[in-house]
C-alpha cells in the first residue's frame, strides 16, 4: 500500500521523497498489517462457527459485553472530570509565571511515572492503613472504614491521578496559544472575567479542548494496568482490555481477542467522531489577533 | 549661587517625587480600569434589573473562585507527592502497619528487591530495550521526518495519516493484534520482538518531533553548501548533521521517557527473559503476597529514580507539554 509506487511518476520527481520509506514501511508492518490481521482473524473463530461468531460470543456471554459498559463508566466520569478541572485550572494559570512552571513540572512527574507505579503507591497510600485513609479519619471526615483500593474508587482515581496532568498539560497548551490581548480587548469594553472567558476563550477553546478530550478518553478508555491492580479485576472492574487480554494470554483464542481489540477500538472511534461532529458546531477559526 | 542651591533641591525633590505620583496615577488608573468595568456593568445590569444587588459584589465569588481553583490543585498535587512519598517512606521501612511512620528504618529491601527480581538482569534488558528503540527511532525516523518536511511527494497525506495513527490508537487496542502476529512469526519473548513492538509509537513520535524542526531549518543553506562544492554526503555531513542535533536530542530524549514508562506493549510482547523494569514491577505488584511490600516499594523507588533522572535531563531541552502531548505543533 506505497502510495508513490503506486503512482507512476508525472514529472521529474524528488527521490528524496523515497528517504520516507522504510519509516513507512516498518509502520504498515507493525502497526498496519498487524491491525488487518487481527480483523482477518476475528472473523475465523478459534472453535469453528460462523464468520460472526467471535462477535457474537462477546455480545452474548455476560463475562464479555457488560465490559463495554464497565469501562465506560469509568472513562467517561474520568475524562469529564479531568478535562471539567483542567479548564479552570489553565485558565488561572495561564499567564507566563514561576507558579505555572512549578506546577507544570510537578505534574509531569505522574504522568511520566507511569500507571503501574501509580498502582504500586496507591496500594498504600489509600489502602485501609495509608495515610489517606489516617488523614480522614484523625481529622473525623469520615468514621466509617475507607475502601479506595481494589474497587470502582480505586481505578477511577487513578485515572484522576494519571489522566489529570494529562489534560490540564494539552489545555494549558491550548489556553497559551490564544492572543491574550483579545480578552484585553474585551476587558476594556466592559467585560468581567467570567465573561472573558464565556465569550473570548471558550469559543476558541473548543477545538483544543475537544481534542484533549478524545485523547483524554482514548486513554481512560484502554485502561490495564491500574485496572487489574487497584481494581476488582473480576467483577465491578473488569474493562475491556482485562477481557481482550485474558482471551489472548490465558485461554490463548486470539482470535477472540482481536475481535474483542476490534470492538473496542470501535467504541473508541465512535465516542472520538462524535466528539469531533458535535465540536463543528462551534466557531474553528484562527485564535490569534488580527494579524494572525 | 544661593539661588541656584536653593532651586537644585526643589527641583530635585519635584523630580523624586514626580515618578511617585506617576507610579500612583498608574495604579489608580489601572484600578479604575478594573472598577469602571465593573461600575459600568454594575450599573447597565441595574438599569436592566433593578434591584440586583448581587452583581455588585463580583469580587466576592471571584476570590472564592480563585480559592476553589487553588485548593483543587494543591490537594492533587499534595495527594500525588504523598503519594510517591509513601512508597518512598515504605521502602525503607522495617515494619509499617497503621500508624503515621514506621516503626525503624532500613536500607536492606534494596539489597533484598535486587536478588528477589534480578534487578541486574532486568536492568541490563531495560537498557537494551531502551537503547535500541531511542536509537532506531531517532535513525529511521529523522530521514522521514526531513522527507515530510522538504519534498513534496504523492500519498504523502497518506504518510502522514499512517504515521499519525500508532499515536492515536491506545496501545493496548493495537497491542493485542500486534503480539498474535509476534507470537505467530516467532517473535514474541524475544529482545527483538520487545524492540520492534516499542518502536512502533517511538518511531512516529520522533517523526512529528522532527517535522516542525526541520522545517524551519533554512532551505537555502543546502543550496549555499551546494555552491561551495559540498556533495551530498559532505552537506549533510558538515551543515545539516549539526543543525539537527539539538532537535534529535529532544526527540531521543522524549522517547527515552516514554519507552522506560511503556507497560501495555512491553507486557504484552515480553517473555520471561525479556521483561523491562516496569513489566517487572507490575508482576511484582500483581503478586503482592509473594514479596514483602517493603521490597515491591524498593524496586518501584530504583524505577522512579531511573525515571525521574531522565525527567530532568530531557526537561532541560524541552517543555513539559512535549512529554505528554504527542504532538506540540497540532495546536494548529
Amino acid at each position: 500500500m506505497n502510495a508513490p509506487a503506486l503512482l507512476p511518476p508525472l514529472a521529474p520527481r524528488d527521490t528524496k521523497g523515497w528517504l520516507v520509506a522504510p519509516a513507512l514501511l516498518f509502520i504498515v508492518a507493525l502497526f498496519i498489517y498487524p491491525f488487518a490481521y487481527g480483523l482477518v482473524l476475528s472473523f475465523q473463530p478459534m472453535n469453528g462457527g460462523g464468520v460472526w461468531a467471535n462477535y457474537v460470543a462477546f455480545f452474548t456471554d455476560t463475562s464479555m459485553w457488560p465490559t463495554i459498559l464497565v469501562t465506560l463508566k469509568l472513562a467517561v466520569p474520568a475524562t469529564l472530570l479531568n478535562v471539567g478541572v483542567s479548564i479552570p485550572v489553565a485558565f488561572a494559570l495561564r499567564r507566563n509565571s514561576p507558579y505555572q512552571k512549578l506546577v507544570t513540572t510537578l505534574l509531569v512527574i505522574p504522568v511520566t511515572l507511569g500507571t503501574v507505579l501509580i498502582a504500586d503507591g496507591m496500594l498504600t497510600y489509600f489502602g485501609p492503613n495509608g495515610w489517606f485513609p489516617q488523614a480522614l479519619q484523625g481529622l473525623h471526615l469520615y468514621t466509617d472504614e475507607v475502601r479506595l483500593t481494589h474497587n470502582y474508587w480505586g481505578v477511577l482515581i487513578s485515572l484522576i491521578v494519571s489522566g489529570f496532568p494529562f489534560a490540564f498539560l494539552l489545555t494549558l497548551s491550548y489556553v497559551t496559544g490564544i492572543d491574550p490581548t483579545l480578552a484585553s480587548a474585551a476587558a476594556t469594553l466592559g467585560a468581567s472575567p467570567w465573561q472573558q472567558f464565556r465569550r473570548i476563550y471558550l469559543p476558541l477553546l473548543v477545538p483544543g479542548l475537544t481534542m484533549a478530550a478524545c485523547l483524554s478518553f482514548v486513554q481512560a478508555f484502554s485502561v490495564f494496568p491500574s485496572a487489574v491492580l487497584l481494581g476488582a479485576p473480576a467483577g465491578p472492574t473488569r474493562v475491556m482490555s482485562i477481557a481482550a487480554a485474558e482471551a489472548a494470554f490465558e485461554n490463548y483464542d486470539y482470535a477472540l481477542a482481536s475481535a474483542i481489540a476490534m470492538v473496542m477500538g470501535f467504541v473508541q472511534l465512535l465516542v472520538v467522531a462524535g466528539m469531533l461532529g458535535a465540536r463543528r458546531f462551534f466557531y474553528s477559526g484562527p485564535v490569534t489577533g488580527g494579524k494572525g | 549661587m544661593t539661588t541656584d542651591r536653593h532651586a537644585t533641591p526643589q527641583w530635585s525633590a519635584s523630580a523624586s517625587q514626580a515618578p511617585a505620583v506617576a507610579g500612583e496615577d498608574e495604579g489608580k488608573q489601572a484600578g479604575s480600569v478594573e472598577s469602571a468595568g465593573h461600575a459600568g456593568q454594575a450599573g447597565r445590569n441595574q438599569g436592566a434589573q433593578p434591584g440586583n444587588a448581587v452583581k455588585q459584589r463580583t469580587p466576592l465569588p471571584e476570590r472564592v473562585w480563585r480559592v476553589l481553583v487553588w485548593g483543587a490543585m494543591v490537594f492533587f498535587l499534595v495527594n500525588v507527592l504523598l503519594l510517591i512519598a509513601t512508597v518512598a517512606v515504605n521502602s525503607v521501612a522495617t515494619r509499617w502497619f497503621g500508624t503515621l511512620l514506621p516503626q525503624g528504618f532500613t536500607l536492606h529491601w534494596y539489597a533484598q528487591a535486587w536478588s528477589d527480581f534480578q534487578l541486574a538482569s532486568v536492568l541490563w534488558v531495560t537498557v537494551e530495550v531502551v537503547g535500541a528503540v531511542v536509537i532506531l527511532s531517532v535513525l529511521l525516523g529523522v530521514p522521514a521526518a526531513y522527507a515530510l518536511a522538504r519534498v513534496q511527494f504523492p500519498g504523502k497525506r497518506f504518510a502522514v495519516l499512517v504515521f499519525l495513527l500508532p499515536l492515536m490508537v491506545p496501545p493496548v487496542t493495537y497491542g493485542i493484534p500486534m503480539a498474535t502476529v509476534m507470537y505467530k512469526v516467532g517473535l514474541a519473548g524475544t529482545l527483538p520482538g520487545v524492540i520492534l513492538a516499542n518502536l512502533v509509537p517511538a518511531l512516529p513520535f520522533v517523526i512529528l518531533v522532527m517535522t516542525p524542526f526541520i522545517e524551519q531549518i533554512d532551505p537555502n543553506l543546502e543550496a549555499a553548501a551546494r555552491i561551495f562544492g559540498a556533495n551530498t554526503f559532505r552537506y549533510f555531513r558538515y551543515v545539516l548533521l549539526p543543525l539537527l542535533v539539538p532537535g534529535m536530542l529532544a526527540a531521543g530524549l522524549l522517547v527515552l521517557v516514554r519507552t522506560i514508562g511503556m507497560f501495555e506493549l512491553t507486557f504484552f510482547t515480553a517473555g520471561p527473559g525479556t521483561q523491562t523494569l516496569v513489566v517487572a514491577l507490575y508482576y511484582a505488584v500483581f503478586s503482592t503476597g509473594v514479596r514483602a511490600p517493603q521490597s515491591i516499594d524498593a524496586m518501584a523507588m530504583i524505577y522512579m529514580a531511573i525515571t525521574l533522572i531522565w525527567v530532568l535531563i530531557a526537561l532541560q531541552f524541552v517543555s513539559p507539554t512535549q512529554i505528554v502531548s504527542r504532538v506540540k505543533e497540532q495546536k494548529r
